[in-house]
């Protein structure tokens, strides 16, 4: 433990510019993650524990489309459309098939996915750890915003993930297809007999939550290393921001997620080896005060 | 206690289901669980292959670990994430007792489960309220809590090293754990013991309780049953018996390590009970078999174990939509022309 080394950090200006910085991209690559999680239960009652595998692919295939092609934005493309198609198929071809049966027996089938994803990435790309490199946009001078250093790209970063978040807030509650998902999710029943086609929906909604992931994985991957297994851990850390924020809430998913960077960023200044401990102790917090989340809807 | 309490309302649901037995009926299990051991304590004598006992002694750890789980997950419809939190407490407890104070080994034998039972009632009683995917979802977050204070406290749990330098094994009774066959018998049976104490649970009054609980806990509440008593007593239970798994693997292994709390020994346990099949007593116990013989042979012939064990998984899952011996009991009760029910 190491108070000191905290409290000195909220005196000082530079130092908290940095750390709320770092707390944000971890935040929002998080949000990108969970909201995909969160929406993904919401709609088709199913705890997605592939969710992480999607991350992965997502930076696998930024880093390859990079090395080929030598252009970020088709890199990020790429990444975001090829897990979109992958959660498609996976869907439509898997995940289908245990709707009806119990919980543990779509964990089992996710539990699968995980296992051969992981290998599927071990065999094509290799174990080891690979980098993508800054692409060369963005290797320039860090911005200084009140002594605090700030790289650009963290900038895109942020911007990406909020004007993903505010472009599905939108258009969840105010455009039609937002209304029929939001249906499909209330009752499917119901939707299906006025005629629409439900399992369109579960698809669209599971590669919509699919490219997500895939693109907070591309988005991830100039910052951070790239190994198989590396969805493990921001699947973690996904469940705990949707079980904060509420399953099925995606202001609950900004929230939690934002909370959860942050607790990182500056836990690791106080706690530097209980950072891991601290979000679960949050997570206990907030799960016995409100069992369904911050911002979910209480169940009866 | 919950089980006088509970007694004439789960006589009540049992009566429809009760099957013709015989006079021997009541020792039935006792003479079984004899026989397993006999056979099991003269292995050693039959094969001298080291292999096969250290098969046994995996099997008695994860055994035990996956059937305490199978108490919550099948008997009782509690779906916990952080079982495994009680096997890697039963480990760094027994471990860290025998390495500090140098007890006799019963004395911290039960000193550890005392330790489990204390820490479990704790974690439980704020646990169980919870119902479904939420008492899943707390059960990992107190697992992984676990986890994380035991990789910071390193000067006293080694942190990610795991505890090392070996667990003292003083001799006691005339038994001594440092010898290979004596780890053998005492881990056969332990995990002889411990199955026969959980059949014993799941089918007393209190084990049909549970049943009712799961299928329906309002109706439970209804006739007078306290629920929250009831599964926290199951809890605590369950973690005893996991506790005594993970002791078992501590001194298999001569150790503990922080993977022994991480939450894949929750998963591990949870698909074994998929594996195995969570309507049948010995459903985990087939399970544990299949997994680790699985483990062994995958591990030795390709490195791509990931893939291989996912297409067993999904066949498991999608192909049959139940465990081996739930698959296997429908199939006998077909055969036979009558319904399989759920026991």
């Amino acid at each position: 433990m190491d108070l000191d080394a905290l409290a000195g950090c909220f005196v000082s200006p530079a130092c908290l510019v940095t750390q709320t910085t770092s707390g944000l991209i971890i935040g929002m690559l998080l949000f990108l993650v969970a909201v995909g999680l969160t929406l993904i239960f919401g709609v088709l009652k199913v705890v997605n524990f592939t969710h992480g595998a999607f991350y992965m692919f997502g930076a696998y295939f930024a880093m390859t489309t990079y090395q080929f092609t030598g252009s970020f934005a088709l890199a990020m493309l790429c990444g975001a459309a090829g897990t979109a198609i992958l959660g498609i198929i996976f869907e439509r071809v898997f995940m289908s098939r245990v709707y009806g049966s119990d919980v543990l027996m779509q964990l089992l089938v996710c539990y699968a996915f995980v296992l051969i994803f992981d290998d599927v990435v071990r065999m094509i790309w290799g174990p080891e750890f690979r980098s993508m490199g800054m692409p060369t946009a963005f290797q320039v001078a860090p911005l200084f915003i009140a002594g605090g250093v700030v790289p650009p790209y963290y900038l895109l970063l942020i911007g990406v993930a909020l004007a993903a978040a505010i472009v599905l807030g939108v258009g969840l509650t105010r455009t039609r297809i937002g209304k029929v998902v939001r249906a499909a999710a209330h009752n499917p029943g119901m939707v299906s007999a006025l005629g629409i086609n439900t399992g369109l929906i579960y698809g669209g909604v599971f590669a919509l939550g699919g490219m997500l992931a895939g693109l907070a994985g591309a988005l991830a991957a100039p910052v951070r290393s790239l190994t198989p297994g590396m969805g493990f851990s921001v699947l973690i850390e996904s469940f705990i921001v949707t079980v904060i924020g509420g399953m099925g809430s995606i202001l609950g998913a900004l929230i939690g997620a934002l909370l959860i960077g942050l607790i990182r960023s500056f836990g690791s200044l106080g706690f530097p080896l209980f950072t891991e401990g601290l979000m679960y102790l949050f997570m206990v917090i907030v799960l016995v005060s409100r069992p369904a989340g911050l911002f979910g809807k209480e169940v009866a | 206690m919950t089980e006088v309490q509970a007694e004439p309302a789960a006589e009540a649901l049992r009566a429809p289901r009760v099957e013709t037995k015989s006079l021997l009926s009541p020792y039935r299990d006792v003479l079984i669980a004899l026989t397993v051991f006999a056979i099991l304590a003269a292995l050693p004598a039959l094969s001298s292959s080291k292999a096969l006992l250290d098969f046994v002694i995996r099997c008695a750890a994860m055994g035990l670990f996956a059937t305490s789980l199978n108490l919550l997950v099948g008997y009782t419809g509690m779906i916990s994430f952080g079982h495994g939190m009680f096997f890697g407490l039963g480990a760094y407890g027994f471990g860290l007792i025998m390495q500090r104070t140098g007890m006799p080994v019963p004395l911290a034998f039960a000193a550890t489960l005392a330790t489990t039972a204390v820490v479990a009632t704790i974690i439980g009683s704020i646990c169980v309220r919870l119902k479904e995917i939420y008492f899943a979802f707390v059960t990992l977050a107190f697992q992984m809590l676990i986890h994380s204070t035991i990789l910071s406290w390193s000067s006293f749990t080694g942190g990610d090293q795991g505890l090392r330098g070996g667990i003292p094994r003083p001799v006691f009774l005339g038994i001594d754990l440092s010898n290979h066959v004596h780890l053998y018998i005492v881990s056969s049976a332990l995990l002889v013991i411990g199955l026969l104490a959980m059949r014993q649970i799941a089918q007393s009054p209190f084990g049909y309780t549970l049943r009712m609980i799961r299928d329906n806990a309002m109706r439970a509440r209804f006739i007078g049953i306290d629920v929250w008593r009831a599964k926290l007593t199951i809890f605590v239970l369950a973690a005893l018996f996991a506790c005594t798994g993970g002791m078992v693997m501590a001194l298999f292994v001569s150790g503990a390590y922080p993977e022994f709390a991480y939450w894949t020994i929750s998963g591990e346990g949870i698909f074994i009970n998929m594996l195995g099949g969570v309507t049948t007593f010995l459903g985990p116990i087939v399970g544990t078999v299949l997994l680790l013989l699985l483990n062994d042979t995958v591990t030795r012939l390709t490195e791509y174990y990931g893939i291989v064990l996912g297409i067993v998984i999904l066949f498991f899952a999608i192909g049959l939509k139940k465990g081996l011996m739930d698959f296997v009991v429908e199939w006998v009760a077909q055969r036979r022309g009558g319904a399989g029910g759920r026991g």
